[in-house]
């Protein structure tokens, strides 16, 4: 079978991620062997892993699926919920002790709950468009912030309790969840590997849906509704999938974070860390995969780096992601900067005659490198 | 008795809502943007009207204008600055820029005024309590109720009499059209944004005479609730901003009154989802015809 340009210059791109997610892991499995790699980074690998996968599956909401999600912490927070909440039943009820069943068990219950809760959302949400779209999955983000606020889940006597609003649980109930206090008494078992083994996963079903016939659909849906729907395509099913799987992953992600630190309490999944992620992937390319792992790597580890840049970390988001939206989106802008980088374009063209291969991967990365030079500005 | 003063507590609520939502749905209405740094807007009118009461020992009427000439200078520049060069743009592009202008506005005043929680003065607003029978009513509630309705009646006579009215109304119906009869749409759209601005500020020190705790985010869960009662009432139309910014007051303190005070924002925002369900063009909206 001939491969079309395209086809190939795709699976150079999904090499690339690949290997790049992969190298990286094992640099850094290694420092850890070696005991080489500084304390504050080993304590942010896990939240990265979490990260990039809150990255890459908003991704798919807003790049490829071209609808507005900001309520994309929220999902996050179920399953960070569930997961500590599941963590904690299967100790003191089932006496479950080994910690990677019990992650395992944790994650999957945090994805399956944030999907439910993202199929219950999506329904309704996705027959609406644009700006009401997006003020709609905010105002869910706020309504389950406001719910787990006031949510109450202890064991006791082999059995769970729970109750909303109602503070009252049993007298000797070891509770788990405590309103406004969150998911209390959590035994960290979070890993590393764990977290590699899910960016892993998030990254073989988002390419693979991205490059599917599913994903082909999603994307004619984001150019042009009305002429994917007079083509056949049933936008609503589609959309629901893009908006369902990104809710698992999301949720997956929330599981391990919560599993990751001894507290979790909703504050920590307001609106703000829905615009954080948000901020992750239009640095990173609206629709580039590979754009959203690097970006929310790297805002990830450089406030921890530049401690005196950390006052300053919102207001310099705030700017650039203005900056960004002008640049990207302006007509007369665009034009200059296509006219600046015009020269490097045509060496990138004449390269990628003579080595058809690493061209058509510099040329898949093309858009990407633009975004980086923009961020600069 | 009780329900009475929540009712008169929702109204007044609800009339600060309303004046923002008017921000929202003529911005909405004529440039097709959700402008979400209007909610920010507030905060920073509130806290002009704080400095110059608190620091510069200005007169309240003259603190209250100052406010707004400040926020209707922030309006127009928001507007030439950042929303005007994406005019052409996807409504995603233009959304984001908007989220990053909302983030601009309260990390500077977080910088300017630092996080503590500042302490609105009293003034004429909120200096006196009326007494009506056993109802004790705060005279900032009646001042905010007042102030709804003549803005509101202001606000119609403009639109409906004036030439700016008319053009704005020309460019929310057909922006190409308003153009080829030589109206100056960008001209039209600034103003749009300065009345909505000067309307911010007004809202920012009636919002703080009645609850006056002063901080960066102040602005943020008012103005997103003001959308809600924008949309709530059909968004672009001023009367229904005007109904549903009242309605969603008084459903919020009720809420809070006879449900659950910790649940009150989830029922401000689970209207705001059965409405959009419902009657996706609001209570007061015009259904419109999409065409290829």
């Amino acid at each position: 079978m001939k491969m079309t340009r395209a086809k190939r210059s795709k699976i150079i791109y999904n090499i690339v991620t690949f290997a790049l997610v992969i190298g990286a892991f094992f640099i850094l499995q290694s420092m850890i062997d070696a005991k080489t790699i500084s304390r504050s980074l080993k304590g942010q690998l896990v939240p990265i892993c979490c990260w990039i996968v809150m990255a890459v599956s908003l991704n798919l909401v807003i790049g490829i699926s071209g609808e507005l999600s900001l309520g994309h912490a929220g999902f996050m927070s179920v399953g960070a919920y569930t997961g500590a909440v599941i963590s904690g039943v299967l100790v003191n009820l089932y006496g479950v002790q080994d910690t990677t069943l019990r992650l395992v068990i944790a994650i999957a219950a945090g994805g399956v709950m944030a999907g439910i809760v993202g199929a219950l959302i999506g329904i309704p949400v996705l027959r609406l468009r644009g700006d009401y779209l997006a003020i709609v999955t905010l105002a869910f983000g706020e309504i389950i912030r406001n719910l787990v606020n006031v949510l109450y889940i202890g064991t006791g006597d082999g059995r769970v309790y729970s109750s909303i609003l109602n503070k009252k649980l049993p007298e000797g109930v070891t509770m788990l969840v405590d309103g406004a206090k969150g998911a209390v008494k959590i035994k960290p078992i979070s890993t590393f590997m764990a977290g590699f083994i899910l960016i892993l996963i998030t990254l073989v079903v988002v390419l693979n849906l991205v490059n599917s016939r599913a994903g082909r659909a999603i994307k004619a849906t984001r150019d042009n509704r009305i002429a994917a729907e007079s083509m056949g395509v049933n936008v609503t099913k589609y959309k629901m999938m893009a908006f369902v799987t990104a809710a698992v992953l999301a949720g997956m992600a929330g599981a391990l974070y919560g599993l990751n630190s001894s507290t979790v309490v909703p504050t920590q999944f307001t609106f703000n860390q829905s615009i954080n992620v948000l901020v992750f992937v239009v640095l990173g390319g609206l629709g580039n995969i590979l754009g959203s792992v690097i970006s929310a790597t790297a805002l990830t580890v450089l406030p921890e780096v530049l401690r005196a840049f950390a006052d300053y970390r919102m207001l310099v988001y705030a700017v650039v992601l203005i900056l960004v939206m002008i640049f990207t989106n302006n007509p007369t802008i665009r034009a200059i900067t296509s006219r600046l980088f015009a020269p490097l374009k045509s060496f990138f063209r004449r390269a990628a005659k003579y080595a058809p291969a690493v061209g058509g991967a510099v040329k898949e990365l093309g858009g990407e490198e633009e975004g980086e030079e923009q961020k600069h500005e | 008795m009780i329900f009475l003063d929540n009712l008169i507590n929702g109204l007044s609520l609800g009339s600060i809502y309303a004046i923002i939502a008017l921000g929202y749905t003529m911005v909405y209405g004529i440039a097709k943007m959700l402008n979400f740094a209007h909610g920010d807007v507030i905060m920073v009118g509130a806290y002009i009207a704080f400095c110059a009461l608190q620091y510069w020992g200005f007169p309240p009427v003259l603190a209250i204008v100052a406010a707004m000439a400040v926020c209707t200078a922030l309006g127009v520049t928001i507007e030439g600055l950042a929303y005007r060069p994406l005019r052409q743009a996807a409504s995603l592009a233009v959304l984001i820029t908007a989220i990053g202008m909302s983030y601009l506005l309260q990390n500077t005043a977080l910088m300017i005024w630092g996080a503590n929680p500042k302490s609105f003065p009293r003034t004429f607003i909120n200096g006196t309590t009326l007494r009506i029978g056993q109802l004790s009513v705060s005279s900032a509630t009646i001042i905010t109720i007042l102030a709804n309705i003549v803005i509101m009646i202001a606000l119609t006579l403009f639109t409906a009499k004036t030439k700016m009215g008319k053009a704005m109304r020309c460019v929310s119906e057909d922006r190409g059209a308003a153009e080829l009869m030589g109206i100056n749409v960008n001209r039209t759209i600034s103003v749009t944004f300065a009345i909505g601005s000067a309307l911010a500020a007004i809202a920012g020190v009636l919002l703080c005479s009645s609850y006056p705790i002063l901080q960066p985010t102040t602005g943020s869960m008012p103005g997103i609730k003001a959308f809600t009662a924008a949309v709530f009432g059909g968004i672009g139309s001023i009367p229904g901003a005007m109904l549903g910014g009242v309605l969603l007051g008084v459903i919020e303190i009720f809420g809070k009154a006879y449900i659950s005070t910790e649940l009150g924002d989830a029922i401000v925002f689970a209207v705001l989802i059965v409405v959009l369900l419902v009657k996706p063009s609001g209570l007061l909206g015009k259904q419109i015809r999409e065409k290829v």
